[in-house]
């Protein structure tokens, strides 16, 4: 186990000794201390890594995160693995705006609440958040699943395209062209192996599925009041 | 008697005959009207400005023997690794999916053959491009589309983009006709779908959190990237400023003129300014800041020949950018296929429904039948021609103002023929000592 | 575009340690605001005959003394000054309209910055360590502190657009953001006697809420309205005599983050700011959602 100290090193020090180790390193297990909330902690890891970082971080944690296991202890700021290709990240605690945003894969799991535009415009990354996300959350989301045991904020799923929303609690509003969608047994199962892969207790079967109604895919005038 | 003398049908100016169309067409359709290429209307524009030459006072260099330096180097702010190139004319962001691969293949043949750079588009970095261009800029915008951390430490430099020209304010578009199977997957959409597309970036807003972001592009590539920052022709003094502040490298400057694959018609008339309005009051904030030549301008939108490569210059551009321009030598639009402009109810010159993918040139198109029309090493050669014609048209200009190296073009070679010309441009009326408005920028 | 923070403290026992404990807060956010620096620091209240006002001047020389005789002999008054930095702090029985129309046509040069019982308000141009030292906000004591540093969007960086702007007696307003249609906004609170001293749109929107107060509306009542009529982006912190309000619009997208404890409460606009205070890491920590309106102490 590696230790790297956030005050004595900075972020620049974290990533340039995370970024360089090689893919068959044998220095896999890292601790990261005193982020005292700055930003870009952990971002462009590409080797299959166990980092954990004991505290709050800022912005883009684990952006753009490729293969390594990345957990926080504390909360997160806005972007949380912003852009993920593969990978974990994990927040034990909340996570602010755009958490997931554009991610490509891999799991994001959030323990507490999502902020605003969770899952904004993913693009195959997995997300569970155990408590509940806020307004606009998958806007846009592209492909992927976003799970949601808690509740969801208005405008969920707001232009959806193929993305998979799941929500246990209440959804304040539906966005454009996004609706209520059947469970079906490949759902039901999908969803399943989501939770446990979080370490979630919820029984699919409490979930309602969302996703796009796919009217807005070619134009037409008469759904214009959705643009 | 004679009858009552008729008079001749008077049309609008206000309801003209392209008015009157377009509300019929809109009447029709219930939808806007959507088109490829920048501003068709005429501009106050490079063409109304001359540089004066040589004098009594003012000596020329010769050509040839006396040389007149073309290199600029672009990110040496904060990048590890800046860009030099030979030539300060860049090829400027056009997607693949908007662009054939032909297109984009040929695109960075003719630049690496100049010693310039290309730049990717909203839709990710093709292989191709990588593997044919020398230099290449790799587009951060609000889709990111294809974005991932491979092709981010692959590319030569990093432009984030927050607007264009043509459509400041507006995301990009692509409609079902181009979403082929390899657009769709590297776009990660269902193919033959309609894209819309996100006009913000979706993980931050505002200079402040732009500077974080910068920040983590950095990061993630070892602070080796120039990064650039590209705006429309909004609020170009505030912009640029903005840009400095948030951290970037180069602010690329795009003007109404500028080109776009496709966007309602309304946007790219009616919003966003000329580039000669852009130029001087992005300069003037770059040298308030102190960082005039250090933080390098580019700028683009409607650059077409040598002449308006001198005149960005002398006003104090670091470089220029062309989009729409590269696209008419590689063969866009050329007389040769005017059969087929005639059958898609249009004429070479004016063809610019890229959006449909239908294009004879084989550019603006996905379809392989089309594609093929574009030989990519042919292309390359044009491409590469026609650069070249422009650096020496910039050289002969620049040697005959008297100057060894293009950047030492200034502002007080040049001249204005009109009014609103001189203004923008902050250069004095020809034949007077009047600049208007010279108080506020 | 900017940075905001804010600290109030539940333990009066930190009084002292205010100034300190808000300085690394306020340093933290210098990337987002390099251009100028502002605080409003809420300590010595006066009497409740008297008025505190904060002055500021152009001219480092400025003859404060002289100042505070004239307008004794004036309104027949009795006032007291302490230079700070190129400000003042005025205390002075003369009634407040008073004072300010006294200074308006005496003193042009000379800028009123904030008025009230405890409210002092400092800001400058420059980094925002030189703008803590130059007000000697080290070694400050007080209840509570609201700062801003700033980078401005489309207004010029000059010590007038600097924040906090004062909106009333005792309360001020900061921002991060970017209105979208305070000039149309501003010509209307023009017409309604409103005068402003820069382009910026913070000056409108604190212009507004002053107007608002001016009219009869409760603090609340005023960012009620605000949300409806400002348009654009904006997290808003409003200092008042007992803490402060937090208030952000629907779209939400610039951020802003909440903490407390036992000791404190804070508001910034990212988190590293808090980091830095006693017993962060453990606070509670939460996002101010989109369009609620967020007090503490009684306002």
């Amino acid at each position: 186990m590696n230790e790297l100290d956030q005050s004595a090193v900075g972020v620049r020090g974290i990533n340039s000794t995370l970024q360089t180790l090689p893919a068959n390193t044998n220095e896999k297990h890292w601790v990261v201390k005193n982020p005292k909330g700055q930003h870009n902690i952990a971002v462009g890891l590409s080797a299959p890594l166990q980092v954990e970082i004991n505290g709050h971080v800022g912005f883009y944690c684990g952006g753009m995160n490729q293969h390594s296991e990345i957990t926080i202890h504390g909360h997160a700021g806005v972007g949380t693995a912003e852009n993920m290709m593969s990978g974990l990240v994990w927040v034990k605690g909340n996570s602010s705006e755009s958490a997931g945003a554009t991610g490509n894969g891999g799991l994001l799991v959030i323990d507490g609440d999502a902020s605003s535009r969770c899952g904004i415009s993913m693009k195959g990354i997995d997300i569970v958040v155990g408590g509940s996300v806020g307004h606009m959350s998958a806007f846009m989301g592209q492909r992927g699943n976003l799970v949601v045991c808690g509740d969801a904020g208005d405008a969920l799923g707001d232009s959806i395209y193929e993305a998979r929303l799941y929500v246990k609690g209440k959804v304040a509003s539906l966005g454009a062209d996004c609706i209520e969608k059947e469970m079906r047994t490949e759902h039901i199962a999908d969803l399943e192996r989501l939770l446990k892969a979080a370490g979630r207790k919820e029984k699919p079967s409490d979930f309602k599925r969302y996703g796009s109604a796919r009217k807005l895919y070619n134009f037409s005038v008469d759904h214009a009041d959705s643009y | 008697m004679e009858s009552t003398p008729r008079t001749p049908p008077r049309k609008s100016a206000t309801f003209d005959d392209a008015t009157l169309a377009e509300i019929r067409r809109a009447a029709s359709t219930g939808i806007y009207d959507i088109r490829g290429a920048g501003a068709k209307r005429k501009l106050p524009h490079f063409d109304d400005l001359l540089f004066l030459g040589a004098s009594i006072s003012r000596y020329p260099l010769e050509g040839y023997r006396e040389k007149c330096g073309t290199d600029v180097v672009l990110g040496t702010r904060f990048a590890k690794k800046p860009i030099e190139l030979k030539i300060p004319i860049t090829i400027a962001g056009m997607s693949f999916g908007s662009l054939s691969a032909n297109a984009k293949e040929a695109l960075g043949r003719g630049a690496s053959a100049a010693g310039t750079s290309t730049t990717t588009g909203d839709g990710g970095m093709t292989p191709e491009e990588r593997g044919q261009s020398k230099y290449l800029v790799y587009q951060y915008l609000p889709s990111r589309y294809g974005m991932n951390p491979d092709d981010l430490r692959k590319a030569d430099a990093i432009e984030v983009v927050i607007g264009q020209g043509a459509k400041p304010g507006g995301g990009g578009m692509l409609l079902g006709q181009k979403i082929s199977d390899r657009v769709a997957a590297m776009r990660c959409l269902p193919k033959g779908i309609d894209q819309r597309s996100a006009c913000r970036h979706p993980d931050w807003t505002g200079p402040d959190d732009l500077e974080i972001k910068i920040a983590e592009l950095r990061e993630i590539t070892n602070w080796e990237k120039p990064i650039y920052v590209k705006i429309g022709g909004a609020r170009p003094y505030y912009d640029v400023a903005l840009a400095v502040k948030a951290g970037a490298d180069v602010v690329v400057v795009d003007g109404m003129q500028g080109g776009t694959a496709a966007t309602q018609e309304v946007f790219i008339e009616h919003v966003g300014q000329p580039t000669l309005a852009c130029i001087r009051p992005a300069v003037r904030a770059l040298q308030e800041l102190n960082m005039h030549r250090k933080v390098q301008l580019i700028v683009s939108g409607g650059i077409r020949n040598g002449a308006d490569v001198a005149k960005a210059l002398a006003l104090g551009a670091d470089a220029v950018a062309i989009g729409t321009a590269a696209l008419v030598a590689l063969g866009d639009n050329d007389p040769h296929y005017e059969a087929e402009y005639n059958a898609l109810g249009t004429t070479s010159g004016a063809y610019d429904d890229w959006h449909e993918g239908r294009d004879p040139a084989g550019i603006t198109t996905q379809d392989p039948e089309l594609s093929k029309r574009l030989d990519p090493v042919k292309a390359g050669r044009r491409l590469y021609n026609y650069l070249k014609v422009l650096t020496l048209e910039a050289q002969t200009i620049a040697r005959a103002n008297g100057k060894s190296h293009v950047h030492n073009l200034e502002p007080e070679d040049l001249c204005a023929l009109t009014i609103e010309a001189a203004a923008m441009a902050q250069v004095p009326l020809a034949g007077t000592d009047w600049i208007p408005g010279k108080v506020r920028f | 575009m900017c940075g905001i923070v804010g600290l109030y403290l539940k333990n009066p026992k930190l009084k002292s340690k205010l100034g300190k404990m808000f300085k690394p807060m306020l340093i933290e956010m210098t990337n987002r605001g390099p251009d100028s620096a502002g605080v409003a620091i809420y300590r010595n209240p006066t009497k409740k005959s008297e008025t505190k006002f904060s002055l500021a001047h152009d001219d480092a020389n400025f003859n404060w003394k002289g100042l505070v005789a004239g307008l004794n002999k004036a309104l027949k008054c009795k006032s007291t000054s302490s230079k700070i930095g190129n400000h003042c702090i005025l205390v002075t029985s003369g009634k407040e309209a008073a004072v300010v129309k006294w200074l308006k046509v005496n003193h042009a040069g000379v800028r009123v910055v904030g008025s009230g019982h405890s409210i002092e308000i400092f800001k400058e141009t420059g980094l925002p360590a030189n703008v803590y030292d130059k007000f000697d906000l080290d070694n400050a004591q007080g209840t509570h502190i609201i700062g801003h540093t700033r980078m401005a969007t489309e207004s010029a960086v000059t010590t007038a657009g600097s924040h906090p702007f004062a909106t009333g007696a005792d309360l001020c307003l900061v921002h991060n953001g970017s209105l979208s249609n305070h000039n149309r906004l501003r010509e209307n609170l023009r017409k309604e006697g409103m005068e402003f001293q820069t382009e910026n749109d913070t000056e409108v929107a604190a212009a507004y809420m002053t107007h608002k107060l001016r009219t009869g509306s409760t603090l609340k009542e005023a960012l009620e309205s605000g949300l409806k009529d400002l348009d654009g982006f904006f997290t808003f912190l409003v200092g008042t005599a007992d803490g402060f309000a937090v208030v952000r619009d629907p779209i939400a997208c610039k951020h802003a983050v909440m903490a407390e404890t036992e000791d404190w409460v804070a508001m910034a606009t990212e988190y590293r700011a808090i980091a830095h205070l006693p017993g962060a890491e453990n606070a509670k920590i939460w996002e101010p959602e989109p369009s609620k309106i967020y007090t503490w102490g009684h306002a």
